[in-house]
């Protein structure tokens, strides 16, 4: 293995650790959101069901719970965008 | 909660997540020359152009959102949980195919981007969240003005 990263240009190397960092960064920040997103609207239904007169209040609540999480993945996105930049 | 609760119609609400997208756009629609100036100062050209991408980007966004949602709930309860991931997969997938576009682009500057995007999110979300927070949770149930209640 040693041998093999020896035989490499330097370049080579960093261009292939910055795309292990940039699937990182794009796999945590689909699967942080995602798993945020269920756990939001999961909760908003159980409520909606429970207490259907509050499913404005609800609705309110969980649209805006979806787009704090989402910000979480855009930026995430852009980020890796901008490491292999 | 039983599967019968699971397809059961979403009770009668107003299009809320409509509003709040909607108000988002107007308020959007003000943010955005205040956004541009900053950018054309920080960045220069390219940065202007980049974060008028941004911008359209977060609003086309949260539109999307709204509609699906709006319509999933007209629909029954587990389609609004099926279109909210069903929804974030598909829109996340449209951010990604707009980055993948623009980003060898030259007249796109990824930090401003990247900046941009954060900012115009986080600020439309955090101004709405001051009106929604005042209005008792949604826009349709924000109190009357003190001086209407007099006259």
């Amino acid at each position: 293995m040693l041998q093999l990263l020896a035989q490499q240009d330097p370049g080579e190397l960093e261009a292939g650790l910055t795309a292990v960092g940039r699937g990182i960064v794009y796999g945590g920040a689909a699967i942080g959101p995602g798993i945020g997103i269920g756990i939001v609207v999961g909760n908003a239904i159980t409520a909606m069901a429970r207490q259907p007169e509050a499913a404005g209040m609800v609705r309110t609540t969980m649209f805006l719970g979806i787009a704090f999480t989402e910000a979480l993945a855009l930026f995430g996105f852009v980020l890796s965008f901008i490491i292999s930049g | 909660m039983t599967v019968a609760d699971r397809h059961a119609p979403v009770p009668e609400a107003p299009e809320v997540e409509r509003e709040l997208a909607f108000d988002m756009l107007k308020r959007g629609v003000w943010f955005a020359p205040a956004v541009l100036l900053l950018a054309t100062i920080a960045w220069g050209p390219d940065g202007a152009s980049s974060a008028a991408v941004a911008i359209a980007l977060v609003v086309v966004n949260l539109v999307l959102a709204a509609l699906g949602l709006s319509w999933a709930a007209k629909v029954s309860l587990t389609a609004i949980m099926a279109v909210s991931l069903g929804g974030f997969a598909v829109r996340m997938g449209l951010v990604c195919a707009v980055l993948f576009a623009v980003r060898d682009a030259s007249w796109i500057h990824l930090t401003a981007l990247g900046v941009t995007v954060l900012v115009t999110h986080l600020g439309l979300l955090f101004w709405e969240l001051r009106f929604v927070s005042a209005s008792l949770a949604f826009p349709g149930l924000k109190p009357p003005d003190k001086e209407a209640v007099v006259s």
